[in-house]
């Protein structure tokens, strides 16, 4: 086997376990950080589809805001640690249900997606061809990315700061 | 792609130098155990109350402000590589895009959620009835 193979197994079994971490823990800050494991490992799978542009996204959004956001959201809990309540590992008939939905969904969108059959073995940058798409042929998208963005901006602002009136 | 060579490469430097950092002390230093070692470190003095404190629920609006223009940032990553190709057409639009977000910004600031301590509203007619 290659290097870059057996780089690509352990990254897989990291992500895997970490992946497994984040579901069973019963403590939720355990969950948060194996959390961190799993979506850098995403980010190298990333690297190995030859996708650079989505890697460095993954780890710039996913770790560096939306993990940050969770382990924000887990240390702000009051008392988490003295509560008797954890992580619930109840009704498994309806949460395997759940994952077989998306299993199918997802397994759909796979099957009759037309993926291009040949394998680039020279993986490009892909960084300046996301720039020349965004900006010419999906330009108003890309415009409407911004508007979407500040609908969630003032969205979730809205929501946390009525919950914080609340208290 | 090459470019991820080095970034694994530090990846694992990074890691060895943690590793062997604590290595080294683990090899260097004098064990001896005693019961305020294992107290929480507090700068010198002794620890009060519980390590896991509650955090001011502003960090957390602060961080999902935050959220939103880190994927801003993002996007400016593809415009910043092809702007020398592109020229002025890109400009004009990413200056659209930018100016649409500022809105959301300029909200956030309105309505004081960028203040640390965030101000109350002043209900001067609700006051004036309690007083009656």
């Amino acid at each position: 086997m290659e290097a870059t193979q057996v780089l690509f197994w352990f990254i897989a079994v990291v992500t895997i376990l970490s992946a497994g971490i984040v579901a069973f823990s019963s403590k939720l800050i355990h969950s948060a950080f194996a959390l961190l494991a799993t979506l850098v490992g995403f980010a190298a799978f990333y690297v190995y589809l030859g996708a650079d542009f989505l890697a460095v996204a993954q780890i710039m959004i996913y770790v560096g805001g939306i993990l940050i956001l969770i382990i924000f959201g887990v240390m702000m809990t009051h008392r988490i640690y003295d509560t008797s309540k954890r992580t619930a590992h109840n009704s498994l008939i309806l949460s395997l249900l759940g994952g077989a939905a998306m299993a199918a969904i997802l397994g759909m969108i796979i099957f009759r997606s037309p993926w291009t059959a040949t394998v680039f073995k020279t993986l490009k940058p892909t960084t300046s061809m996301i720039g020349t798409s965004i900006l010419t042929n999906y330009l108003l998208p890309f415009e409407v990315i911004s508007v979407l963005l500040l609908g969630a901006l003032v969205g979730a602002v809205y929501l946390a700061r009525r919950e914080e009136d609340e208290e | 792609m090459t470019g991820f060579y080095i970034v694994f490469l530090f990846l694992v430097l990074g890691m060895l130098i943690v590793a062997v950092t604590l290595l080294l002390s683990r090899l260097l230093q004098p064990r001896k155990r005693e019961k305020d070692k294992f107290i929480p470190y507090e700068c010198g003095i002794v620890p009060e109350g519980e390590a896991w404190i509650q955090f001011n629920n502003r960090f957390y609006v602060i961080a999902l402000i935050f959220i939103i223009f880190d994927v801003e940032v993002l996007f400016l990553f593809p415009w910043a590589v092809v702007f020398d190709t592109m020229g002025m057409v890109a400009f004009v639009e990413m200056m659209i895009f930018i100016a649409i977000l500022l809105v959301g910004l300029a909200y956030v600031w309105a309505k004081g959620d960028l203040n640390w301590v965030k101000p109350k509203p002043r209900l001067a007619h609700l006051a004036k009835k309690k007083g009656e």
